[in-house]
């Protein structure tokens, strides 16, 4: 445990002091940061663009727009809630080019009652993950995060798949730690009701026990 | 209690963040009412499966081509900034 508690205080001391670092100009200290969080990054941004070469452009454009305004980061926050900002900002604007709509928000759809009630009661057995092969089980996961609004596959994202507190997570989208809390669970429901119709057991039929 | 109001407390009480006099109310519920029971599995292993099974892995060689374009683009802009 000392070691592990250990080595995450080291690893906050050295963001700060990369940050620094590439402050004064110290490219290769920059180069470590896009090295430490380069897969996040590029995560996220596949989940909000659903389109590989749109995260492409993201992953270059949050790191290159993050090194031209390094002079405004004060460290009061962690540079990744900083650096997810900017990248989820490049995201939706890539979205709302893609689909030529400039509605595109983190906003969209909110009020949809959308899984705000839990029809599919069917219990999931045997484990989903014996039922489909790696790649088929993929596909059903993009599909399913896919058919969620921006608003709520950012925050699910965000909170579920990269670990982020709902502190950091409200901080990162500049939405209320509520707002970011209701996201989250009509989210979870609406992803659970559509993976029901995959991995809901077959036994009694309708599904019922 | 309510389904309703169990479901209300469903992303507090899977984040592990109520209260003990509250988590031993919606446990009672779940004892009870099965079908809480199945929302609080089933959302438990929606969570789990997009936790594990990681989709948009970032490819060995597609990284290492992003990072050198960032990092070219980076030297541009600071290089840039001096001549200014």
């Amino acid at each position: 445990m000392e070691t592990i508690q250990k080595k995450a205080d080291e690893g906050i001391t050295s963001e700060l002091a990369l940050v620094q670092a590439a402050k004064k100009g110290d490219l290769e200290a920059f180069s470590e940061l896009v090295r430490r969080y380069d897969r996040n990054i590029f995560r996220i941004a596949q989940h909000i663009t659903h389109n590989e070469e749109d995260a492409q452009d993201v992953v270059q454009d949050a790191f290159l727009k993050a090194y031209q305004n390094l002079e405004q980061f004060q460290g009061n926050s962690k540079f990744y809630t900083w650096l997810v900002r900017i990248a989820v900002n490049e995201a939706l604007m890539r979205l709302r080019k893609r689909r030529n709509d400039r509605t595109v928000s983190l906003d969209e759809d909110v009020e949809t009652e959308d899984g705000a009630i839990p029809r599919e009661v069917a219990d999931w057995s045997p484990n989903p993950e014996q039922l489909y092969g790696t790649a088929e089980l993929g596909d059903i996961l993009k599909k399913t995060i896919q058919g969620l609004s921006p608003g709520f596959r950012t925050v699910f994202v965000l909170r579920d798949v990269e670990g982020l507190s709902t502190e950091e997570t409200a901080e990162m989208l500049g939405l209320s730690v509520p707002a970011v809390k209701s996201r989250l669970l009509r989210a979870r429901l609406q992803l659970r009701e559509r993976l029901a119709r995959y991995f809901k057991s077959k036994r009694g039929g309708d599904g019922q026990p | 209690m309510k389904c309703k109001d169990f479901l209300k407390e469903l992303t507090d009480y899977l984040d592990g963040k109520i209260s003990e006099s509250l988590k031993a109310e919606l446990d009672d519920h779940m004892l009870w009412c099965h079908e809480c029971h199945v929302v609080v599995n089933t959302t438990k292993k929606t969570i789990e499966i997009y936790r594990d099974n990681q989709i948009y892995e970032l490819p060995e060689d597609l990284r290492t081509r992003l990072h050198q374009a960032i990092m070219v683009k980076c030297k541009q802009s600071s290089s840039g900034k001096k001549s200014h």
